[in-house]
């Protein structure tokens, strides 16, 4: 016969107001297997503990019913208590009556809440009747991370695990690390150069003798399970030999072909064979294989006539490497919206219409113009520019629901670069609300307004159209509740942030979930902001929302703490749900094997003493399984059951009803 | 125990209140059911849960064993196609729903008794309506008797 105790817990007045548990413990003790119950005031405070581990221990308890809160809040709380008090800690459940009963029904005579209570702590009775001890599985660790993305916040969660000692790959798909902070001209509210600020870090990250860059490499394919991912890259040929190549730019700067650059968004032209910015780290040449006139039909070949160190290889291929990872951080960052969403606004049909993005190039005193403000269609300098925000931000008929977060703060930025660099320069901003929370943030934007007479117009454009060399913006102002018309010079959009075009395709391939505009989804997105539904791989940047550059550092640095306290240890030690496999009753259908989406079941041969193959079986690896149970479902023979969900366990909870 | 319950569902009959099961996912609609709590959401008290790792985890026998053991309704829900924490379960659970529905009504099970939903963990609202409109539902149909009768028989 089992002992098993009940504890009933009160919550401070949050259950006893609605549930009588007196009455809840007095009846529990009457049923069959139940030697001990009370109710208490708090079963989670370190009296409510002591008292659990002096009632295990004084009655001899073999298994424990704890009718509290959810399980999700406490269960951990009361299976460690009881496993201090010499239980396993499988044999300790928690009946849902806070939650699911006590908070949902309002009746204040305690009559409905009573009676629930009564039932679900009666079920889950009967379930841990049913209940096996299990022990936790201890898995080894790879001590090894994965970094996806190369920008600011791959590289702050490189460098911090690095600096833990732990060895670091980034896999960037760009020639080079940076992402979209190396394209910024300043950043605010500092006002800092951004280049300045990330090229120390690109660097280091180089330098580091814990870190390897994949530039130019993509993401194949992940398989295995936290502390033991395997992971296959493709490192895409770039033509050039890494290991002599000394970067000196000979070759580019002798390369006859000229095609669109990515980096500069199409403001400028860069070679075929190329470093996307002055700055890339590494300083090594690609070859843009669709371009280059060697590759595509053996003419020309100028540049590995002029390379002194022969590190030109027109024969090199993609090359596929395997590696293990204890570890993954996805950093893959953000897109901006494409240009054909914004017919009104005439991007991409009037040449002066420009992205933010485009604008923080000709800020940029590395870009296309050396940081002098200049229309793209004739090199003048504008005299006024209307800066549009919530460019398909806040918009969920023809752009996207959310806000982007940074618009507000870099389009004030972006007004006073322009003042400060045009200095008779009339900039006007057309916007919806301006949101500016962040330390010095609303300062900052007063600034734009106060100090470089950026005048702000609250209301939406409704058309812009070119006339005589003149960019025509119509639009209200709400606050004087008139229609205004500005001729303006240039035009710049501050497009939403959105997820990367490629952002479901690596869901997939990692197994993490994604929300409705394609951003990562968080494990929890307040107590679990960095994690994910899958152990081990972890979120950093905006590839989880929009965010700015010290969020994303933050949490590049977040991440890094999560990485390096799975690193701590050699073996890690994860729950025993897992799969388990009745040999007895396999017949080797394979039903198990098919629907199992974590490939964790796999063929095993029975052999006798000869060696021959007497039999074939299921196998569960418990590294693998999850724990979802598909395939106990699909098994005809029901021979595989689920360790802490058997059928025993919830038949017996059914009977009970 | 069953003899109680039994024993509860005969007194049940005079002021009919359907007593309803739901099996329900880890991830999704248990963690929506915990949130309707957290926001002192309030909801008819009918449903009993059965808390299981995911919807794939679910087998058809279960409803059959929760009418056996006299539930006048059932009702299962988990995470919506598409954000399965196990990627793919409640496509499982779906499929093998479809395949499953004819037979149910094969073995004299009102199809109108068993509920099918996907509840988020973010969809309190949606949560405390169902279980509102399913237990009205159930209500008007009146306790399921058919195998309620078989089980007299087997006992006498």
């Amino acid at each position: 016969m089992p002992r098993i105790g009940v504890f009933v817990c009160q919550c401070g007045n949050n259950i006893e107001s609605t549930v009588d548990t007196q009455k809840v413990a007095d009846e529990a003790k009457e049923l069959p297997g139940v030697v001990y119950s009370c109710s208490y005031k708090f079963m989670c405070s370190s009296p409510g503990q002591e008292m659990f581990k002096q009632a295990i221990k004084e009655n001899k308890l073999d298994g424990i019913v704890v009718s509290a809160c959810s399980p999700h809040m406490h269960e951990k709380t009361f299976r460690r208590a009881s496993e201090a008090a010499g239980l396993n800690p499988f044999q300790c459940e928690i009946a849902n009556i806070r939650e699911q009963c006590s908070w949902v029904h309002h009746d204040p005579t305690k009559k409905v809440g009573t009676a629930k209570t009564m039932d679900l702590t009666r079920m889950t009775i009967q379930r841990l009747k049913k209940n096996r001890d299990l022990t936790k599985i201890t898995i080894p660790v790879t001590k090894r991370a994965l970094v996806i993305g190369g920008g600011i916040a791959g590289i702050q969660a490189a460098l911090d695990i690095a600096d833990g000692g732990h060895e670091v790959v980034i896999v960037e798909k760009e020639p080079s690390i940076g992402g979209n902070m190396a394209r910024l001209s300043e950043t605010f509210p500092t006002m800092d150069c951004s280049q300045c600020i990330l090229t120390p870090k690109m660097v280091e990250a180089e330098l580091h003798d814990k870190i390897s860059l994949y530039t130019y490499s993509e993401i194949e394919k992940v398989d295995g399970y936290i502390g033991n991912f395997k992971v296959t890259i493709k490192r895409k040929a770039k033509f050039v030999d890494e290991s002599t190549c000394t970067g000196c730019g000979e070759c580019w700067e002798k390369c006859p072909f000229k095609a669109e650059s990515e980096f500069e968004l199409g403001l400028s032209k860069r070679k075929v064979i190329y470093t996307p910015f002055p700055q890339a780290v590494p300083n090594i040449p690609v070859i843009d294989k669709t371009k280059c006139p060697k590759i595509l039909k053996d003419k020309c070949g100028l540049c590995a006539k002029v390379c002194g160190p022969q590190s030109i290889d027109f024969t090199q291929e993609d090359q596929i490497v395997t590696e293990e990872f204890g570890a993954i951080i996805v950093a893959t960052g953000y897109d901006l919206m494409p240009k054909t969403r914004f017919g009104e606004y005439g991007y991409g049909k009037i040449t002066d219409v420009i992205s933010g993005m485009q604008f923080e190039r000709l800020a940029s005193a590395s870009g296309p113009t050396g940081g002098a403000i200049r229309r793209p269609s004739d090199n003048t300098e504008p005299k006024s520019i209307v800066f549009i925000q919530c460019a398909g931000s806040r918009d969920e008929k023809r752009g996207v629901s959310y806000c982007s977060k940074i618009c507000c703060m870099y389009t004030a930025k972006h007004t006073m670069l322009y003042r400060h660099k045009v200095h008779d320069g009339q900039a006007y901003v057309f916007y919806m609300d301006i949101r500016s929370g962040g330390k010095r943030y609303e300062e900052f934007v007063r600034g734009a307004i106060e100090n470089d007479g950026a005048m702000y117009l609250r209301g939406r454009v409704s058309r812009v159209y070119e006339k005589d060399g003149k960019v025509i913006v119509q639009g209200a102002d709400t606050l004087s509740g008139s229609q205004v018309e500005i001729e303006a010079d240039m035009v710049v959009l501050a497009t939403a942030l959105v997820s990367r075009s490629s952002a479901t395709t690596l869901a997939q391939t990692l197994g993490i979930g994604y929300d409705k505009d394609k951003f990562y989804n968080e494990y929890h997105p307040k107590l679990k902001p960095v994690e994910t539904v899958t152990a081990g791989v972890f979120l950093a940047g905006t590839c989880a929302g929009p965010m700015d550059i010290p969020e994303s550092v933050s949490q590049g640095s977040a991440v890094a703490s999560k990485a390096l306290a799975l690193f701590s240890s050699d073996k890690m030690a994860r729950e025993p749900i897992t799969a388990i496999v009745n040999t007895k009753t396999c017949n080797a259908c394979w039903d198990c094997v098919n629907s199992c989406p974590y490939v964790a079941i796999t063929k095993e041969e029975v052999k006798d003493r000869r060696g021959n193959v007497v039999r074939m079986l299921a196998k569960v690896n418990d590294g693998l399984c999850q724990g979802c149970g598909v395939c106990v479902c699909a098994c005809r023979s029901k021979a595989v059951d689920l360790n802490g969900y058997t059928d025993e366990q919830v038949y017996a909870a059914i009977a009970t009803f | 125990m069953s003899e109680e319950a039994k024993a509860e569902t005969t007194d049940s009959k005079e002021s009919f209140e359907p007593k309803i099961m739901a099996f329900v996912c880890n991830w999704c609609t248990y963690a929506g059911a915990d949130l309707a709590g957290t926001s002192r959401m309030e909801y008819r008290p009918n449903v009993r849960i059965i808390k299981l790792p995911c919807t794939g985890r679910i087998d058809p026998l279960f409803i059959i064993k929760a009418f056996e053991n006299g539930a006048d309704g059932v009702l299962i829900s988990g995470c919506h196609p598409g954000d399965c924490h196990y990627t793919t379960g409640n496509y499982h659970a779906r499929r093998r729903w479809i395949a499953f529905k004819d037979l149910l009504d094969f073995t004299g099970i009102d199809m109108s008794r068993v509920h099918f939903s996907w509840v988020s963990a973010s969809e309190a609202i949606k949560w405390v309506e169902l279980i509102n409109n399913v237990t009205d539902d159930i209500s008007a149909l009146g306790p399921f008797m058919d195998f309620k009768r078989l089980n007299k028989k087997e006992a006498e």
